[in-house]
């Protein structure tokens, strides 16, 4: 089966273009982005959804980066920073610089709009009961729009993990390496097994933001776990009573 | 709908909709098929570089000319893709370069000479296409690096840099690493290993900003492409031949090939000097597009 040629062969196992390198290279470059990108956008998500100021400027900000051709962005940034750079950092900034600006939309309105729809009635007695305005939003409000940000997260992740195969465009690592190549030297079980490879990561990667996402939101906000939780939780407790 | 149901559908809707992808196995061939089932229309394709692109465009244009039925597919791919399209008819007819195609077909040729290269080639060719006459105008593959990397290592020929290679980057499109005129090559005939290989574009933009702000020390680009004198890049001796003579040659598929496409061809062809390739290519370096690119030289050369 052509499909599966390349993953079967014990060679592409081992070394630099080897599937455990490059799946190594691509998951640094999401880490990368994705840090990143939070470190940007996430302030930004809590200061607008907090105080309601600069809706307007976040929304149409995250429609035109949305609407950047990447492609396109990475060959332009590589020839303008290729004379700053003398180094691989004329490859690997340009190529985060894409993925950073593909990533902050998501998670940019994720965590404005998680924290602009926290529950009002929860939000008025935090500051009844005399919470200040950063009390109100690490206690109240960003636990409230957990699973809001962690919806912008997987979105995110999961757009950065698809689009990071560029980055072998500009001569870097990662599975588009093997989808590039792959296309260039006319074997198609090459490509394949960079498509397969990328799906597999993303899917795993997604799984394992849901498994965070759903130890970290607060039971209070979902109504199907507790019953499950609690459900374990007596099986596990050692001190539940008979009955 | 009950569940079960709801699975049995969803297990029928696959079976029905795999079978489709199954058959379209080559992504080439698909949308091809209206062209080519018609005998009239011929179907011109390019490699994904600039020259290529625009000598497909010249073609057809010269073509359509005459009247002829002409559709384009131009920036396939390498020449590992387009030649299997050219062979299954996906595409009719595609500029060449006679040396770097006889490589494909034959790994072993020691044919150097355009006439010798040319010989061979139409022995090489296999059954179902064919070669026009090709043009005196040529476009090989090499080596350059920049003035300062040959004046610091000494480097006139490709031999030069054996002693050197080891610590230098060499950047080239990413098909130079299973390809005989490439890094297997240099590898077999001149004994030469980089250290690495950056795989960049194909002789395009990226390449040349590689080399010029030495993110790569040593670079492949092509013979007319109007930056290597405007950069000052020195371009290395090919001592043993291993880049033949790249004569522009038109390819065709046999079933379309009549006597007044040849006759126009073999007019491009005759027509068409290297010092033209380098022009042209300054033009479309300068953002000028195919088409008034084509057309301008079709009108000089009195073909429009």
């Amino acid at each position: 089966m052509i499909l599966f040629d390349w993953l079967l062969d014990p060679a592409n196992w081992s070394g630099p273009y080897g599937a455990p390198m490059l799946v190594f290279e691509h998951i640094l470059y999401t880490l990368a982005a994705m840090i990143a990108a939070a470190v940007i956008a996430m302030p930004i998500g809590l200061f607008v959804g907090h105080t309601g100021r600069g809706e307007f400027v976040i929304a149409g900000a995250a429609n035109v980066l949305r609407a950047l051709p990447s492609l396109g962005l990475i060959v332009l940034l590589v020839i303008l920073f290729a004379p700053v750079f003398a180094s691989d950092l004329a490859f690997v900034v340009p190529s985060l610089i894409v993925l950073v600006l593909l990533a902050v939309p998501p998670i940019m309105t994720g965590t404005y709009s998680g924290i602009a729809n926290a529950d009002r009635a929860a939000v008025d007695a935090a500051k009844g009961m005399g919470y200040t305005p950063m009390q109100v939003l690490m206690r109240v409000e960003l636990p409230c729009a957990l699973p809001l940000i962690f919806s912008g997260l997987r979105s995110a992740t999961l757009q950065v993990i698809s689009t990071a195969t560029i980055a072998a465009y500009v001569s870097l690592g990662g599975l588009g390496r093997l989808i590039i190549d792959g296309r260039a030297q006319n074997d198609y079980s090459q490509m394949a097994a960079g498509a397969i490879l990328v799906g597999l990561l993303a899917l795993f990667v997604d799984l394992f933001i849901e498994l965070v996402a759903t130890l970290s939101v607060s039971r209070g906000l979902t109504r199907r776990e507790p019953r499950r939780l609690s459900r374990w939780g007596r099986r596990l407790n050692p001190f539940r009573t008979q009955s | 709908m009950s569940s079960i149901t709801r699975r049995a559908v969803f297990a029928l809707s696959l079976f029905t909709v795999l079978p489709a992808f199954a058959q379209d196995n080559n992504p080439l061939a698909a949308p091809q098929s209206e062209g080519s089932s018609n005998s009239q229309t011929v179907t011109v394709g390019s490699a994904d570089f600039p020259e290529s692109q625009l000598l497909a465009t010249i073609y057809a244009k010269a073509l359509e000319a005459e009247g002829m039925e002409v559709a384009t597919r131009l920036n396939i791919g390498s020449r590992e893709v387009y030649i299997p399209a050219l062979l299954d008819g996906s595409i009719d007819l595609l500029p060449e370069y006679a040396g770097a195609l006889l490589s494909y077909f034959d790994k072993d040729s020691s044919a150097h000479a355009p006439d010798e290269v040319a010989a061979a080639l139409s022995e090489a060719l296999p059954d179902g296409i064919t070669m026009l006459t090709p043009s005196d105008a040529q476009n090989s593959d090499m080596l350059s690096v920049t003035r300062a990397t040959a004046d610091e290592y000494d480097l006139k020929t490709i031999d030069d840099l054996k002693p050197v290679a080891g610590e230098m980057i060499v950047g080239a499109p990413p098909e130079w690493r299973t390809r005989h005129e490439g890094l297997v090559g240099l590898q077999e005939v001149y004994g030469i290993e980089f250290q690495s290989m950056k795989p960049l574009d194909v002789g395009g933009p990226l390449t040349l900003s590689a080399l010029v702000n030495g993110q790569v020390q040593a670079a492949n680009l092509f013979s007319t492409d109007p930056a290597i004198a405007a950069n000052d890049l020195v371009v290395l001796e090919d001592t043993r031949n291993l880049f033949s003579a790249q004569n522009i040659v038109p390819v065709i598929n046999e079933d379309k090939l009549t006597d007044e496409i040849q006759s126009v061809l073999d007019e491009v062809s005759e027509k068409l000097t290297t010092d033209d390739l380098v022009a042209m290519n300054g033009r479309l370096a300068n953002h000028e597009g195919y088409d008034a690119v084509a057309e301008d030289w079709l009108t000089e050369n009195g073909m429009n």
